[in-house]
């Protein structure tokens, strides 16, 4: 039995609704709106001009392909770990955690001088005498970045799922004669596939809304739905359509989260789950 | 399976891609020339002259002043919130924990430009508070996802135990509640620590007046040419977290020694 | 008019006296005009199925939830607005509730620093109680190291070293295994006895509280069914709950024709009960181990035996009769489909009246 005190919540209430909430109506509001202040559907109208809705595409394409190499590239890592020796596990995951303390940009800037034009592959390469190679500021180099970023990402839910499934039921499985490949494709891929989901999520959202690693790994030109919002706000000044463009990009965030939470875990938003 | 070698060399090549840049970062930090392409003999001199460089050593200060400010500020509001949270009921319960994880499942980019339109609306200046507040917006989140559920593992009797010897509520808070919920709280601390001192799109929008943070400044060089003091400030940096890792890894096993201990009975 | 259940005594011993006591939880009546005074150094157990309302009766006592109607009266004043941290009753809870991040010694200095008592005499007091529920020396313990029946005893430490005028004990022994909990009953009607503390015990195991209490408040709904003391509610169950909850019985219905007489099951028998209306209908009750075994023919009743099992201290036999079935408890071995008669002494017929509303 609670006895409320509860006066602590509301702080937080308030805060939630000035600092969370409101802010949020006011891209709403705006995207509605124009300079003039009139309530319009334009800024809309403009997003679906070929040249917006081509940038879209890319966004989401570029990031759905990061997202499929992150899960081909990351399942295995996280599968390896997942069955070694309790105490090389524990070392090996934090290893891959390190790298995520460090700087952000410094990680994506490093990036630049190894890709780059006059970087060290290519260094490399010019040495044995092989044609350089020019992957700075294309496609390639912006979904390098997205893998080298967030690949940690998908390898911890799916390590975190695995590490949980019950030895006993593989045993099971074992004992009513099933070999590895079968205890693999009908127990275990199947017991992590809401890690996989999780990963998925962790790796797409990111993904299809970032703007340094295409601004600083595909150039000043690039443009993903990250760049034309901040270019909209900042440059350009027109904060009615970067709003109308950061609303359509949660609506497709929360279109794909809608997706994937028919996998989760419904513990996770409670606060269990990751941490504890 | 896959052979035992096979398995070694996949995941080794994971981790040389993953270490890949920091270890370039490391080795080019002690070059002499200013290139990062060509290495042209060793030298410490971007470690020295990382000291004499204002513009990042300002950037290193406002980021690791607002990293703790913003941290302790969030650790509080999200701790005292999640306690309030979690006597809730019903549907307020789920709105509140809902708008709460809105910033987790916003990007960081819809997140920033909000926050920014609200300060502009607001015809607020861009500077430090700006910046301090829009961290712990981030922040606390997080706090809360880190401490509610040690509130909820934590036995329901318990605070009616403390009440039954005699304790006042704010006295069960301090000696009963706080000490059982203190692993979320420290969690929570480091999480929102972690990620202010890493933070750049949040930062970019929301700050003014000279304030700066590490991130904003690479940024910005990136596009002219990076000086290889960031280099060294990276390695510095790389070396810090190692003995950090080192330190909390070495505090644990303490304690499980100790743990080991006492159960005999 | 408040019925007087309990036996004599004066008014003045009366420590705790709850008095019209109803709560509520929507449309749930969980407590319903609960009247029931508990006198100083009693061992009173409120013992009753799960949902009865016996645990928020002791909610209520302690100070934990609030009646919606009704006062509870301590050492003649009210306290119904007294929060729980300011009554002189302590709580010993059914999981324990031992402070996880404190030692054994914390947990119990946890009161008496409250009361800000000297660190002297809060180091003897609790020298003194860890002796006293035999934990001597385990100070310095953590909590996680300690079994669960030392736990247990942590807990009641912990009540009991602020001398509290009255213990509530909300199912405590329910978590341990039966041989540490018949030890622990013994233990804590010890320890009752010697400090001449008031306990208030929760319970729905009935052979505990026949162990252990002065006196027992049989619960049900939300309402007191009766109130005496172990032999009373054993060998003189008010009605068809408190005798089926208490031990194991033979119900019948019967007819009371007049006083002493009473027939059920096809023939008359005489009893030492009177004061029921003519012809009236009536439940009779019959304890397993007063049913005497005759030969066939031989009984007041005669049957076939349908079941036998052991159990130790006596068999547990079923013998069906006139399409009913009889259970008897008895230490000499029969066999199945054996024939067999049955006899009851009078002294060992308990009549009941029919309850209005059943269980």
């Amino acid at each position: 039995m609670k006895k409320s005190k509860s006066i602590a919540q509301y702080p937080y209430i308030v805060w939630s609704i000035i600092f969370i909430v409101v802010p949020l109506f006011l891209i709403l509001y705006f995207s509605f709106t124009n300079s003039g202040g009139a309530f319009t559907l334009e800024n809309y109208e403009k997003l679906f001009q070929p040249n917006y809705m081509k940038v879209f595409y890319n966004s989401v394409k570029l990031a759905a392909i990061s997202t499929v190499l992150c899960l081909i590239l990351g399942y295995p890592i996280a599968y390896i770990l997942s069955k070694l020796d309790p105490k090389y596990r524990t070392l090996l995951m934090l290893l891959l955690i390190v790298p995520m303390w460090m700087n952000f940009l410094l990680r994506t800037y490093a990036w630049m001088s190894i890709i780059g034009r006059n970087g060290i592959i290519n260094t490399i390469l010019k040495a044995i005498g092989l044609p350089t190679m020019n992957i700075l500021y294309t496609d390639t180099a912006v979904v390098l970045g997205m893998i080298y970023n967030f690949l940690p990402f998908m390898v911890i839910p799916i390590y975190t799922v695995l590490i949980k499934i019950d030895q006993n039921v593989i045993k099971a499985a074992a004992d009513l004669g099933a070999n590895k490949f079968v205890i693999f494709r009908r127990i275990i891929f199947p017991l992590s596939i809401p890690g996989v989901m999780s990963g998925i999520t962790m790796v797409f959202m990111p993904a299809v809304s970032t703007f340094v690693i295409s601004k600083l790994l595909g150039g000043g030109q690039y443009m993903l739905i990250g760049n034309l919002i901040e270019l909209q706000f900042t440059t350009v000044g027109d904060r009615y359509f970067g709003s109308a463009i950061s609303i359509l990009m949660m609506v497709i965030i929360l279109i794909s989260m809608a997706i994937l939470s028919k996998y989760e875990d419904k513990d996770e938003k409670e606060g269990g789950g990751i941490l504890w | 399976m896959v052979g035992k070698w096979a398995k070694r060399i996949y995941l080794s090549l994971a981790y040389i891609f993953l270490y890949a840049p920091i270890v370039f970062l490391i080795i080019f930090s002690f070059n002499s020339g200013k290139s990062s392409a060509s290495w042209q003999g060793f030298s410490l001199k971007w470690y020295v002259s990382l000291f004499d460089n204002q513009r990042i050593l300002k950037a290193l200060y406002y980021t690791v002043l607002v990293a703790v400010v913003s941290s302790l500020v969030s650790t509080i509001l999200g701790t005292i919130s999640a306690i309030g949270i979690d006597k809730m009921t019903g549907w307020k319960k789920k709105a509140v924990l809902n708008i709460n994880y809105l910033p987790v499942l916003n990007p960081d980019i819809v997140t920033a430009i909000s926050l920014m339109t609200l300060f502009i609306f607001f015809r607020l200046t861009f500077g430090f508070k700006t910046l301090i507040v829009a961290h712990v917006v981030f922040s606390t989140p997080y706090v809360i996802v880190s401490v509610l559920p040690k509130l909820k593992q934590m036995p329901d009797d318990l605070v009616k135990a403390a009440q039954d010897l005699g304790a006042t509520p704010f006295y069960t808070l301090r000696k009963v509640i706080l000490p059982q919920i203190a692993p979320g709280i420290l969690a929570g601390f480091l999480i929102s620590f972690t990620m202010s001192i890493d933070d750049f799109v949040i930062s970019f929008f929301n700050t003014g007046s000279g304030v700066t943070n590490l991130s904003i400044e690479i940024y910005s060089m990136a596009r002219r040419g990076v000086s290889p003091e960031i280099n060294a400030l990276s390695t510095l940096m790389f070396i810090s977290i190692f003995i950090l890792i080192f330190l909390a890894n070495k505090k644990d096993l303490i304690k499980n020694e100790r743990k080991r201990g006492k159960v005999d009975d | 008019m408040k019925e007087v259940f309990n036996l004599q005594d004066s008014n003045k011993d009366i420590i705790l006296d709850l008095k019209n006591i109803t709560k509520k939880y929507g449309d749930n009546t969980v407590i319903d005009n609960l009247n029931l005074y508990i006198r100083r150094n009693e061992f009173v157990t409120l013992l009753g199925p799960s949902g009865c309302g016996k645990t928020t009766t002791l909610n209520i006592i302690a100070g934990f939830e609030e009646p919606n109607n009704g006062d509870v009266i301590f050492e003649g004043k009210v306290i119904n607005e007294v929060p729980p941290h300011k009554r002189q009753i302590n709580t010993v809870f059914q999981r324990y509730a031992l402070f996880t991040h404190m030692n054994v010694y914390e947990n119990v200095a946890f009161g008496l620093r409250i009361k800000k008592i000297p660190e002297k005499e809060i180091r003897e007091k609790v020298k003194a109680i860890l002796k006293l529920v035999d934990l001597e020396g385990y100070e310095k313990r953590s909590t996680d190291s300690l079994s669960g029946g030392q736990q247990q005893r942590v807990a009641i430490a912990r009540a009991l070293v602020n001398e509290p005028k009255v213990l509530l004990l909300d199912e405590p022994l329910a978590a341990l295994d039966l041989k540490l909990r018949k030890e622990m009953q013994l233990e804590l009607k010890r320890i009752q006895q010697s400090l001449g503390i008031t306990f208030v015990f929760v319970t729905h195991d009935q052979e505990e509280a026949l162990t252990m209490s002065d006196t027992i408040v049989v619960m049900n709904k939300g309402r007191i069914q009766q109130i005496g003391t172990p032999e009373d509610i054993y060998n003189e169950p008010k009605n068809k709950f408190v005798a089926r909850f208490i031990g194991e019985s033979n119900i019948f219905d019967g007819i009371m024709h007049d006083d002493y007489r009473v027939s059920f099951e096809g023939r008359e028998f005489q009893c030492v009960d009177k004061g029921f209306d003519k012809d009236e209908k009536v439940d009779v009750v019959i304890r397993p181990e007063d049913i005497k075994l005759e030969e066939y023919g031989k009984g007041m009743i005669n049957g076939i035996v349908t079941s036998v099992i052991f159990k130790g201290v006596h068999y547990e036999i079923e013998v069906e009769a006139n399409n009913k079935k009889w259970l008897i408890h008895n230490t000499k071995q029969v066999k199945i489909d054996e024939k067999i008669g049955m006899n009851i002494y009078p002294e060992d017929i308990h009549i009941m009246r029919k309850a209005r509303d059943m269980e």
